[in-house]
């Protein structure tokens, strides 16, 4: 394999026939290499390697936008035609991480518009994206296709507007649960009247109205739309003329899918679905009216995803819709499927690959019959099931058990169990025994979360056996420092670690210091850490960085507070970039 | 360590046996740690025992009671009685009682969903931004139109702009009041200071009464949900407040101006 440049003896030695070969063929073959991990691999072979693999690269993933500056980024990576960024922790989703805290598109994009003249894609994932952000990029770039914001913040409808002036070679709009403040803005009008390359266009999160009229004329004259996911202003009537104007549409998300029964509605529903047969993944905020889920009853056949999981419809009618649709790989449901639901989703889905359920009244009194009945049911009869989400109320350590046993090809297995700290509910031991089977028997499992009452045990398995584990996720769990050095000296693969409200202190951390910089990021809140483990963890390991979150409300410098002082938040990730300087008064980095 | 029944700690913590582990070593952090910790091989391989035998066992009289009444109740022990997600954020240092009977707390970010996901239960489209996710939500959440028209105003040579509560208001009159309000302080404020207060007062009230009749130094106008400008004052006050989605407070004299731009912006994009 490629030696370096030095270690070229003279004319004897007989070199390998590839030595010499020019960089432009070195980049022409790692183009054949899709997955990032192995462009990079292959960019540490040598530095010749190194050098074309860097040129050429095109798509670029950034998951920490803290972990390089942008500059160091566009500068090491030339020639990117893809990039994605994310920023905010994941616990940030549930509210567990304040406001401004930082991962501020504008950066990026700066950096960007300097260095990839030629970008075509960007995509950002809980960040903070201004207008300026939007009409920058609008600006930058004359090839623009795609832009997708998930979960992100701190932009409006003008900004939209000017991506949708700016931007002639648009494919693809993909908004997905942002916050965007409705300013009124023509941003749909925005597009011209010469402007066809729409394939993608989704602004379900979007609150406000929208000008029918123009949406429609855009719908017919872009011929090649694949994706439309409409948002609650849209009503069922318009959206029957929609499908009629898009009959070759792939993904359909409806609005507000709710309205007093016509029998006329039903038939133009109906008859504009039948023109569907393209149609293969459907979701929507059904408040549905149960009498019209019939009128899709053309296209369940040949659905391959279906997203329920914003529709409060219950009984006989969802479950009958759902028994039709034979070739579901993906099924997000509320739980108001209940168990019997379920076990019509095993008998009737059996190429089903990704299950969620989600609870219908997390804060409520529990009134709904989903229990792990439902999910026993699914693992057996569902061959290909691979990825689980799943809400419930009750859990046993046998239904773990059975699933294991099922199901040794779960990738990703998340239960959650709503009230914290549950046990069995038969037995009223730890889950320790459920959840060591899954890992046990699950060897590709890449991504868990854990629940109910769990003990140290439960770790010392995970540690053991979860050789492939990516990303764990614990809260109000185990009892002591060991629960969580299990995890850190073991989980080979381990890249993502958050941890909420567990007894867990210094000593593992820094016992185990020399793992974080092999992983990705450190989620800790509600533990039992002080600042000064903190203080001695940022010591030894320069290369990462160490960031404490007070209560926002008494922003106090930690200079001054003891080395005993509780520590409330703790984020650790490694960085090439050192300390970030745009932290609230509210972080300190120690 | 073997859980016989459901902790009362809230923390979860336990007493440490003195067990010393088999082999001690002196080799690396690792090994080290474990030793200080005993290690509790013992009681897993029978808590794991336990737990199969008592799968395997039949229900008992007891136990079946007791499911039967779990199933009435929906499972576990009474969870917290409806939390709506406005409650105030709970110091995170308080940690929620083991098994929540009766009296529990709710805590912040638990369950692990989105706020988009949070009010489907009970309400219909509302979603709280995450800023507010820590409990002031209600106040500040941004309702659909139609329930609680709060929407922006501006006014001509005021860089900054207003809100203004429609549903507050009962009439066209009102709202004119309610224009001068907000706006009449930053007037104030642009004036040279040496002017006389009542001749300032005036001149104010004098703006502020003609802006729904055309014949002051400015009108209102608003943009209504299809996107178009409108002269404020034409349809009844309910169907006004229905589908008013921005106001603005123009110059008259920009007036004319303004309705040949929107012409024309109709031209374009029809």
């Amino acid at each position: 394999m490629g030696r370096g440049v030095g270690s070229r003896s003279g004319g004897g030695a007989a070199q390998p026939p590839w030595h010499s070969l020019p960089d432009e063929v070195w980049e022409h073959a790692f183009s054949f290499l899709p997955a990032a991990a192995d462009r990079g691999a292959a960019a540490g072979a040598c530095r010749g390697w190194l050098r074309a693999e860097r040129r050429s690269r095109r798509r670029l993933a950034v998951a920490n936008c803290y972990a390089t500056s942008p500059r160091d980024a566009v500068e090491r990576f030339p020639s990117v035609r893809a990039a994605e960024v994310k920023g905010k922790p994941h616990f940030a989703d549930f509210g567990l991480v304040p406001p401004a805290w930082g991962a501020e598109a504008a950066p990026w994009v700066a950096a960007a518009a300097d260095g990839w003249p030629l970008l075509e894609e960007l995509s950002f994932k809980r960040m903070v994206v201004t207008d300026e952000c939007l009409e920058m990029i609008a600006a930058s770039f004359r090839n623009f296709q795609v832009l997708r914001l998930v979960s992100c913040e701190g932009f409006s409808t003008a900004g939209l507007a000017a991506i949708t002036e700016g931007c002639r070679n648009l494919r693809e709009l993909d908004l997905q649960e942002n916050y965007i403040e409705d300013c009124s803005s023509h941003w749909l009008s925005s597009f011209p009247e010469s402007f066809t390359s729409l394939e993608t266009l989704n602004f379900s999160c979007l609150d406000g109205e929208v000008n029918f009229a123009v949406l429609e004329r855009l719908v017919t004259r872009c011929h090649n739309l694949k994706t439309l996911k409409l948002n609650n202003a849209i009503p069922l009537d318009k959206v029957a003329s929609l499908l009629r104007k898009a009959p070759h549409i792939v993904e359909l998300g409806t609005g507000k899918f709710s309205a007093d029964y016509h029998p006329d509605l039903f038939a133009k529903l109906e008859a504009a679905f039948a023109g569907c047969k393209s149609l293969r993944r459907l979701s929507g905020a059904w408040d549905a009216v149960p009498d019209y889920l019939s009128a899709f009853y053309g296209v369940c056949e040949g659905l391959t995803s279906l997203n329920l999981s914003y529709a409060t419809v219950r009984g006989p009618e969802l479950i009958k819709f759902i028994s039709r649709c034979k070739n579901l790989q993906q099924l997000w449901v509320m739980d108001l499927i209940e168990d019997h639901g379920l076990a019509v989703v095993a008998s009737t889905c059996s190429k089903l690959q990704e299950l969620r359920v989600f609870p219908s009244d997390p804060f409520g009194a529990g009134q709904v019959l989903l229990t792990e009945r439902g999910l026993v049911d699914v693992s057996a009869s569902c061959p290909m099931l691979e990825s689980v989400l799943y809400f419930c109320r009750r859990m046993t350590n046998e239904a773990l058990i059975t699933i294991a046993k099922n199901r040794p090809n779960f990738t990703c297995f998340r239960l959650c169990i709503l009230e914290p700290r549950t046990p069995d509910y038969i037995t009223q031991q730890s889950l320790d025994a459920g959840f060591s089977a899954i890992v046990e028997s699950c060897k590709g499992l890449r991504r868990l979360s854990v629940s109910g009452l769990l003990t140290d045990l439960v770790f010392k398995s995970i540690g053991e056996h979860a050789d492939r584990l990516e990303m764990l996720s614990i809260a109000f769990a185990g009892n002591s420092d060991l629960g969580l050095h299990y995890i850190l000296s073991g989980c080979k693969s381990l890249k993502k670690l958050e941890i909420r409200d567990c007894p867990f202190g210094n000593k593992p951390l820094l016992a185990n210091a020399a793992k974080l910089e092999t992983m990705r990021s450190l989620w800790m809140s509600s533990c039992s850490l002080t600042l000064g483990a903190c203080r001695q963890l940022a010591q030894k390991m320069p290369r990462l960085t160490v960031e404490i979150m007070n209560d926002p409300g008494r922003a106090c410098p930690l200079d001054a507070l003891p080395d005993e002082s509780p520590v409330e938040k703790l984020y650790v990730y490694r960085t090439i970039a050192g300390p970030r300087s745009d932290t609230p008064d509210y972080v300190q980095i120690v | 360590m073997i859980h016989q029944e459901r902790p009362a700690l809230s923390l979860g913590y336990l007493p440490l046996h003195s067990m010393t582990t088999a082999s001690t070593t002196t080799t690396g952090a690792k090994r080290g740690f474990l030793d200080t910790v005993e290690a509790k091989a013992e009681g897993y391989n029978e808590q794991k025992q336990q737990a199969r035998a008592a799968c395997g066992k039949e229900l008992t009289v007891e136990e079946n009671t007791a499911a039967a009444s779990e199933r009435k109740k929906g499972c576990c022990p009474p969870p917290p009685s409806h939390a709506p997600p406005a409650t105030p954020a709970r110091n995170n240092g308080n940690r929620p009682p083991a098994r929540g009977r009766g009296a529990a707390v709710p805590v912040v970010g638990w369950p692990p969903i989105r706020s988009f996901r949070r009010n489907l239960a009970t309400s219909t489209s509302s979603k709280q931004p995450p800023e507010q996710q820590n409990g002031e939500a209600d106040a500040k959440v941004k309702l659909n139109c139609n329930k609680s028209p709060l929407v922006k105003i501006n006014m001509d040579g005021i860089p900054i702009g207003r809100k203004v509560d429609l549903a507050g208001c009962d009439s066209y009159e009102r709202l004119s009041l309610a224009v001068k309000e907000l706006f009449h302080g930053f007037l104030e404020a642009q004036r040279e200071p040496s002017s006389a207060e009542s001749a300032q007062q005036g001149a104010d009230r004098k703006i502020f009464s003609q802006l729904l009749d055309g014949s002051g130094e400015y009108t209102l106008v608003y943009e209504d949900n299809e996107g178009d400008r409108m002269l404020v004052g034409d349809v009844p006050w309910n169907v006004f407040v229905s589908t008013a989605k921005r106001l603005r407070v123009l110059r008259s004299s920009e007036l004319s101006r303004a309705l040949i731009g929107s012409a024309s912006e109709r031209e374009e994009k029809c």
